[in-house]
């Protein structure tokens, strides 16, 4: 397709762990496909341990996949190798990254990090003119007086602001795609709201797509046009958001819609005992590995490892149980 | 009120010496709370809230300072308390849940022996009393009592802050404090962590002071909710009413900025801006730069508590002419 | 457009650029930096202008050997006839090179070597610590003394590279542990993934970051050169025509000052030596309470602190 910006084939990231003598391999990523949009908003959903940093990471190309491909463009990105090729790629794949007090470097103005970035990857912005469109970003992302902005250090800015800052120094690569690493977990939740907005704001006005990745479902809803969600390195449902949200497949999507406090719901705890934990996916064998939490699990699920299979016109779910009509899941939970 | 005080907190005012003078992080902070009540106080960075929780706990330690104020626990005065009374009360009567349960917990010594530790500074039980104990209120906490002998970084995220749970429990204390222990929980940990220790409170009948800064887990919860802003108190109400009718703008505010997973997908604002700095603190109300109601008298002075039904909100849009009792 | 948040224990605005602002305004705070810091420029006036303040040439032996203190020689004359004053004064100079030049050696080395091993990681990482420690563990002062004898007479230049060679190690191993810490931060992860390559990243990421650190380093590899070089001066290994407070303690020491009734010739170069390493260790103690803020770890709502 033409508006397709990524997609990715089979992709899997393993890590040796373990001492020398006994080496285990960790499967932080397991054969997961998806695709990114021009101009699309897409959410990648999933507690610690589900793999979505490490699929950003991927995406950002700090790791090599293990097996699998990612395609951008087109393009496989196994075949970026020299230093201009990775730099070209970068310069269209920026991160922005989850700690606003350690994401910028504080022994330097606001300027610095901006200013490099222009430098390695903007040849169309002359030195003399750096300073206008470090200016240009900052003012994009709503930081303005923008020429006082840019003299400060990160200690005399929010937290807020400093993750502002984060998204001006992507801006300034001309993105194609920003890769959003749970941009506003440590921020006050009356400033989420901004930064979301923030988001959605670029992607209309600079055409930028967004992977974002969060554990929070209610704050993917707000922005994302599709939402990704990720168990234990495997992605198990992905489809339109507000589909996904209002008719959950997979047993996990909706034990996590059920755990989410929503302030405006009443409470309707039907089994909020479930106090199992994602598990740590080391050697894993066969199988659907929600299943040991699965209310719905059946004895295939112990042993045939669920793939991603079409439910309807762009929903795909993992999982041997899940029907394409929903209500027969809904009614019996 | 039903029931007797368990703690009364009067007028505390809490600072932190720094380079620039004395910071406020506690302005003039009321607080009452009846056995089996759960309370929880809610507030963003900077609030004073986890000052507070330390101030009530006599956790605190230089550069933080007790200006002014009372704290009165079980009808003792604990501000002016020595180290070897407060250690009777220690644990026995008040006890403390930190906020990550990794830097809490003693990385080298098992579950079980941190609980002989706490039980042996406390008490004088047995050895056998003490297993027992310790077993008891592990199951209390649904973890299964072999884990007495894992250290902490054999348990996952969400059973190490229950094993805190439950070693806050060891002498069934009147009043349990916690400081955002479900911070570094996933949604569903943090879901099942809140049911279980509502169900506990309710069957040990304990009280429980929560803080937090995510408004949303504690709907359901709670008895009351106090909003703190900027070290002060600015809305505090039974949780419901809180909820349905926010008096305080910052309350609402606050509340507006969750967006939500089920209702209609409506824009939202936020709060835009950022507390004071309050080693320079405004004269006028802390949140009026923010406020979307503020007006020219609300940078003018500090507005006073008032009453409204049974809430009390520090906001001038609740007075009533003639000016209302406030306290 | 929002005021800065609220900080518990709130930064101070600077007027100067940040770096040097950091510097002064805590070297200002600070009783031990401040006792440390006028020493130092008491002695670096002697070095830069002896001339103006030493009444006689060091190494003139005109006078009447052997005088006590008086008007006119206000720490009394050796057993050659020199002014003991003026020798103290031109001395400064030569401790004072030493002290910067092989301080800076060594602590040019450490950074190096201690950066790129916490940075590089793996093998890299390996050698640079095998290295380190075996450096580390060797007895400085013996090694020292083996090599400079080597050199019969060693001049300054073989001095300072002598004493910076041998005494990086120490500085290495706290830089690499500092480096360590930082690995996780955003920052330079964010550096990385903008393309920058390894090299620009240690020299101008990491290392703006330790300033604090590496001065005090430097300030440590400073107080090891003076005590070491007078040393080794003391024992003859220097160069015994040159004007230096350890050369006049091997003078002193070799016509018996404290016991022939000239025992200035002996104490003062060795209050000397002790005060300017005192300088540097006061400096030193200084700037580890400085730069110790900065090496907390980042939490969710943590006060905004001084880098430096």
């Amino acid at each position: 397709m033409n508006d397709e910006l990524v997609r990715t084939e089979g992709l899997t990231r393993h890590f040796r762990v373990g001492k020398m003598l006994s080496r285990h391999d960790l499967h932080a990523v397991d054969d997961v496909d998806f695709t990114i949009g021009r101009g699309e908003i897409v959410a990648l959903v999933g507690e610690s341990g589900s793999g979505k940093s490490t699929i950003a990471r991927l995406l950002a190309l700090v790791y090599r996949p293990t097996s699998g491909e990612i395609y951008f463009e087109g393009r496989p990105l196994s075949a970026v190798r020299t230093r201009r090729q990775r730099l070209a790629y970068s310069g269209d794949v920026p991160m922005v990254f989850q700690d606003p007090y350690s994401s910028l470097n504080p022994a330097y103005r606001i300027s610095h990090g901006i200013g490099r970035g222009i430098a390695l990857h903007r040849r169309d912005v002359p030195r003399h003119r750096q300073l206008e469109e470090i200016e240009r970003v900052l003012d994009a992302v709503g930081l303005t007086p923008a020429d006082e902005i840019r003299r400060k250090f990160p200690y005399e800015l929010s937290g807020g602001q400093r993750q502002r800052v984060g998204f001006a120094q992507a801006l300034a690569f001309h993105p194609k795609l920003i890769i959003a690493d749970e941009p506003v977990s440590m921020l006050d939740v009356s400033i989420r709201i901004g930064l979301l907005n923030l988001m959605s704001e670029l992607r209309a006005r600079e055409g930028v797509s967004f992977l974002y990745i969060t554990h929070d479902v209610a704050s993917a809803r707000y922005i994302a046009d599709r939402v990704l969600v990720m168990y234990a390195g495997h992605l198990v449902e992905q489809g339109p958001t507000e589909d996904v949200l209002r008719r959950p497949k997979h047993p996990y999507t909706q034990l996590l819609l059920s755990a989410v406090p929503d302030p405006q719901a009443e409470l309707g705890i039907a089994d909020a005992a479930d106090i199992g934990e994602p598990p740590k996916v080391v050697d894993p064998r066969d199988g659907c590995r929600f299943q040991p939490r699965c209310p719905y699990a059946v004895a295939e699920c112990a042993t045939a490892t669920p793939v991603l299979r079409q439910l309807g016109a762009d929903r795909r779910v993992a999982c041997h149980v899940a029907e394409g009509d929903p209500q027969d899941l809904a009614a019996s939970g | 009120m039903s029931g007797e005080r368990m703690l009364e907190v009067r007028d505390l005012t809490v600072a932190y010496h720094s380079d620039r003078g004395p910071v406020i992080a506690v302005d003039h902070v009321d607080l009452d709370l009846s056995q089996r009540e759960f309370l929880a106080i809610v507030g963003e960075s900077g609030c004073g809230k986890s000052t507070l929780l330390y101030a009530i706990s006599q956790l605190l330690s230089p550069p933080a300072e007790v200006l002014g104020g009372e704290v009165v626990f079980r009808g003792t005065n604990m501000v002016s308390l020595d180290e070897g009374k407060l250690r009777s009360i220690r644990w026995r009567h008040l006890s403390v849940v930190m906020q990550s349960a990794m830097n809490a917990l003693n990385p080298v010594l098992t579950v079980a022996a941190q609980m002989r530790d706490v039980c042996r500074a406390h008490s004088s039980m047995s050895d056998t009393e003490i297993e027992a104990r310790s077993t008891e209120v592990l199951r209390l906490v649904s973890i299964d009592p072999v884990h007495l002998h894992s250290y902490p970084h054999q348990l996952s995220g969400g059973m190490r802050q229950r094993a805190m749970i439950a070693m806050a429990l060891l002498f069934t204390p009147d009043l349990v404090i916690m400081d955002e222990p479900t911070s570094a929980l996933d949604v569903v940990a943090q879901r099942s962590l809140m049911v279980q220790v509502k169900q506990l409170q309710e069957k040990l009948g304990f009280a429980v002071i929560f803080v937090t800064h995510d408004v949303s887990l504690v709907r359901h919860f709670s008895d009351r909710l106090m909003v703190m802003y900027a070290g002060q108190l600015v809305e505090l109400g039974a949780t419901r009413s809180v909820f349905e009718q926010p008096l305080h703008p910052y309350t609402r505010g606050l509340l507006e900025a969750f967006p939500s997973i089920h209702g209609p997908k409506v824009p939202l604002l936020g709060i835009p801006g950022a507390p004071p700095d309050l080693a320079r603190p405004p004269v006028g109300c802390r949140f009026a730069p923010r406020c979307p109601s503020a007006a020219a008298r609300c940078l003018a002075a500090v507005p006073q508590l008032l009453t409204v039904d049974e809430s009390r909100v520090r906001c001038v849009l609740h007075e009533r002419v003639p000016a209302e009792v406030s306290g | 457009m929002a005021t800065p948040s609220l900080a518990v224990e709130p930064a101070s605005p600077f007027r100067v650029s940040g770096v040097v602002g950091n510097l002064l305004r805590a070297t200002s705070r600070n009783r031990k930096a401040m006792a440390g810091t006028v020493l130092l420029l008491l002695f670096l006036v002697l070095a830069v202008f002896p001339g103006q303040i030493a009444p006689d040439d060091p190494s003139a032996e005109i006078f009447m050997p052997g005088l006590g203190p008086s008007a006119h020689h206000l720490l009394g004359t050796t057993a050659y006839g020199q002014d003991i004053f003026s020798q103290l004064i031109w001395g400064t100079r030569l401790s004072i090179i030493i002290a910067f030049a092989a301080g800076g050696l060594a602590t040019a080395l450490a950074v190096l070597i201690g950066v790129s091993a916490a940075y590089l990681g793996g093998i890299a990482d390996g050698i640079l610590s095998l290295i380190t420690d075996v450096i580390l563990v060797i007895p400085i002062f013996p090694l020292v003394i083996v090599i400079a004898a080597y050199r019969k007479n060693a001049g300054l230049f073989t001095l300072i590279v002598v004493l910076g060679a041998l005494g990086w190690s120490y500085g290495a191993r706290q830089l690499r542990s500092q480096t360590l810490s930082m690995r996780t931060r955003d920052f330079l992860e964010s550096a990385r993934v903008r393309g920058e390559r390894k090299l620009y990243v240690i020299l101008f990421e990491i290392m703006p970051t330790m300033t604090s650190l590496i001065v005090a380093s430097f300030l440590g590899a400073a107080l090891y050169a003076v005590l070491t070089a007078a040393g080794l001066q003391f024992i003859g290994l220097g160069d015994p025509n040159s004007q230096s407070w350890g050369t006049m303690l091997y003078w002193a020491e070799n016509n018996e000052a404290l016991g022939a009734g000239m025992p200035l010739w002996a104490i003062a170069p060795g209050v000397c030596v002790a005060l300017l390493g005192a300088a540097f260790a006061l400096l030193n103690y200084a700037f580890d309470e400085i730069s110790n803020p900065a090496l907390r770890p980042s939490r969710r709502r943590r006060r905004e602190e001084l880098p430096e």
